[in-house]
């Protein structure tokens, strides 16, 4: 059971893919690890040693924010932004896009779900 | 793209003019600087000041703090009001 900061990896992946399964680490910097420990990328990850593992751990926290530290960190970001009272934080606040997309379609995945309005098409003639 | 380094960030020079004349003046420090230079960044010289920017219609005051350093002025002054749609009373 490779647990590595607070997640477990999948066991019959190679080792690459495995490292991806935690926030804040995506292919690239599964390869830069593992590079790192000088642990090839094909092993998988139930073959890796506990030395192994321990080198990966450390290479982690030494280099990288992951999981919870980088979501508060990210929250953070977002929270200064709306109090500064910017235009970016005005769009988080109204869950809307920031960065100067249409929004008279599309952008759902910012607003969510469609809100149908009732009686909005009555035909004025 | 993001502008040079070599440049340094962009500030409308009359503003500056109007910035260094604000902090000489001592009476009071209620005047606030106007400005219609949307694009200018803010910079740390700013900090405590208040300045008026435009929005096209009016200018909003903005009283600049810590964190906004490194934003442009135009960014705390929407040009658009949204009062939501007709007949939206729900809270």
């Amino acid at each position: 059971m490779a647990r590595i900061s607070g997640v477990d990896l999948p066991k019959n992946k190679r080792g690459v893919i495995g490292l991806t399964y935690i926030f804040g680490i995506g292919a690239t910097r599964s390869k830069e690890i593992l590079s790192k420990c000088e642990i090839d990328e094909s092993i998988k990850v139930k073959d890796w040693s506990d030395d192994n593992i321990k080198s990966i751990r450390e290479a982690i926290t030494d280099d990288y924010t992951v999981e919870g530290a980088l979501r508060g960190e990210i929250q953070m970001n977002i929270k200064r932004l709306m109090d500064i009272g910017c235009y970016r934080g005005l769009r988080h606040r109204k869950g809307l896009p920031l960065r100067g997309q249409r929004t008279q379609t599309n952008a759902r995945t910012r607003k969510g779900k469609r809100k149908t309005v009732a009686n909005k098409k009555k035909a004025t003639k | 793209m993001a502008r040079s380094i070599k440049k340094g960030p962009y500030v409308y020079h009359r503003l500056l003019v109007k910035l260094t004349k604000a902090k000489a003046s001592t009476n009071k420090r209620k005047a606030v600087i106007k400005t219609w230079s949307r694009a200018s960044m803010i910079i740390p010289g700013m900090v405590g000041e208040t300045i008026a920017v435009h929005n096209g219609k009016t200018f909003v005051p903005v009283f600049v703090t810590e964190n906004m350093v490194g934003h442009k002025l135009g960014e705390f002054s929407p040009t658009r009001n949204f009062k939501g749609h007709a007949g939206n009373r729900k809270k």
